[in-house]
């Protein structure tokens, strides 16, 4: 990982994520604006939350390079897909949503009358004022991703990634959640989320990028999801195949 | 009367007047130990890795006789070593951490049984599976304090990560790296404290009094702060009242400590507020909203 200081938030050069010899992600290349509220769709198995495990380091790229302009790859705020939180665990909403002030507090520094303003003004954004002292067993599937929802808000990151923010979320949820993400955009923090609601990301997201362990497109949605590019994705075949040559792809750079 | 029943016992003699500082100072240790393990799903890793520190612990009665500090300086390098072996065949090979736990903890009773039966007596074997509780002394009952003091320090000081590392630990990798430190100390803590329960309880009961008032106060409050305090009180009371039967009707006191400690697990079982089976009964009632 290393710094970039233009105006790109991240940049992908000739990027392979992938589990043991088979690449999820397949020689990405790319640059994601500082502030683009960006779509990233694919069918299942296209690599879609792999890309964002790279992203956040829980994943080390089998080549190629990812670089970030956040100064430190902890300050990313990264909600994972179906976020393994324990639900039975007796924690309170408070608590749960205070961990995202964790590069604020650290491990051992109190919470004080500032933070906990934050936290509820963050619970208050996502419709769960009055809801702090509840413990997290009582919630619903969809309180609970608001309530994960507001401890990416109180994480102020400049850089959101949301995997499958969406799934298993009733309609009226969804749109007050779209909601955050359009002031997100505002704000000029950089957005990636995996979609799978594609009608959503037409509406909402003014670009995508359309990977099928290779990428396919990448730019203004109305292009990206062009009958033929979607067309194309779906051909791309996801299984693993143990004698499928080794790979010799150069990197493009290199070879201009 | 009253008095004779319940005070005269530690008032009039030293022995259980020890073991009660012993066995209290081990309810604070323990109990809010073994809340944790409850909370990861963790209960019966405790116990093996009870089992985990006999070979250690056998190899300084071996070398050295019944002597505390070699025996206890044994069972915390035993421990560890069971702790993270069974961790690393987890994370390199395809047994899961359970299946390893049982294979070493297997291992390590049979070993150390073994081991203690080459010198000693079936007496010697008996204090070692079954504890002490009534001959603390001072080295003993110092272990014991230490333990305690160490625990709740420690506990307190990684208390945050814990927490995080066991509501969201993928959450945590992102934020912070001390996911990985916050367990290991944590396991630091169980052998610590299932060394010190050695003393008293022997291998085979040292759990006990980590174990059931964690399950038993599961039944009684939900918050993590009331978990760690009932389970601490529970503890305490299963303690006195274990030593005042067992001295009444003359009863083996470590077994008794751990059976008091069951009783009122069996009756937060039943009678708990939180899902105890006696509410099952009642037709459930509800809210409008």
């Amino acid at each position: 990982m290393t710094a970039i200081t233009t105006d790109a938030a991240l940049r992908f050069q000739d990027l392979t994520l992938g589990y043991g010899t088979h690449p999820a992600v397949h020689h990405l290349n790319g640059t994601v604006r500082r502030g683009a509220l960006t779509a990233l769709v694919g069918p299942n198995g296209s690599g879609k939350s792999t890309l964002l495990k790279g992203i956040v380091g829980a994943l080390k790229p089998l080549s190629g390079k990812i670089s970030l302009s956040v100064a430190n790859r902890r300050d990313i705020a990264y909600l994972p897909q179906q976020a393994d939180v324990d639900r039975s665990f007796p924690i309170t909403v408070r608590d749960l949503v205070s961990l995202g002030l964790w590069r604020r507090i650290g491990a051992f520094s109190s919470v004080g009358r500032d933070e906990r303003a934050t936290v509820e003004a963050a619970l208050s954004s996502v419709g769960l004022a009055g809801f702090e002292g509840r413990t997290i067993d009582a919630l619903s599937g969809g309180q609970l991703q608001r309530v994960l929802f507001a401890r990416v808000l109180v994480q102020e990151s400049p850089l959101i990634l949301l995997d499958e923010p969406f799934a298993a979320v009733d309609r009226k949820t969804t749109l007050d959640l779209i909601g955050l993400l359009v002031r997100w955009h505002g704000e000029g923090r950089t957005i990636i989320a995996v979609m799978h609601d594609l009608d959503l990301v037409r509406e909402n997201f003014p670009e995508a990028i359309l990977i099928a362990r290779e990428p396919v497109a990448w730019g203004s949605t109305r292009e990206v999801l062009s009958a033929a590019n979607m067309l194309k994705a779906r051909a791309m075949s996801e299984a693993w195949d143990d004698r499928a040559a080794w790979c010799h792809r150069t990197n493009a750079r290199d070879a201009s | 009367m009253l008095y004779d029943a319940l005070v005269a016992p530690f008032a009039d003699y030293a022995f259980m007047r020890r073991a009660l500082v012993g066995s209290i100072a081990l309810s604070f240790g323990a109990a809010p130990v073994g809340v944790f393990l409850l909370l990861r799903r963790m209960s019966l890793v405790g116990d093996a890795m009870a089992h985990g520190i006999l070979p250690g612990a056998a190899i300084g009665f071996l070398l050295f006789g019944l002597e505390i500090v070699p025996m206890t300086i044994g069972g915390i390098i035993a421990g560890l070593a069971v702790a993270v072996a069974a961790g690393l065949v987890a994370r390199t090979t395809v047994l899961r951490e359970d299946a390893s736990l049982a294979a070493f903890y297997l291992i390590s009773l049979a070993l150390g049984v073994l081991i203690v039966s080459a010198r000693g007596s079936s007496v010697d074997l008996m204090h070692v599976l079954f504890g002490t509780v009534l001959a603390l002394d001072d080295t003993a009952l110092i272990i014991l304090a230490a333990t305690t003091t160490v625990s709740l320090i420690v506990l307190a000081a990684i208390i945050r990560m814990l927490i995080a590392e066991c509501v969201d630990p993928s959450f945590l990798a992102v934020v912070s790296g001390s996911g990985g430190i916050a367990h290991l100390l944590f396991l630091v803590l169980v052998v610590l404290n299932l060394v010190a329960a050695f003393q008293a309880l022997g291998t085979l009961l040292a759990v006990g009094l980590m174990m059931l008032p964690a399950a038993s106060a599961r039944f009684w409050v939900r918050s993590l702060d009331l978990l760690m305090a009932v389970a601490v009180a529970i503890a305490i009371m299963a303690s006195i009242s274990g030593l005042l039967v067992s001295f009444h009707f003359g009863l083996a006191s470590g077994p008794a400590i751990i059976l008091s400690a069951g009783i009122v697990y069996v009756v937060s079982l039943i009678f708990g507020p939180v899902s105890g089976l006696a509410w099952r009964i009642l037709p459930p009632r509800h809210r409008e909203a």
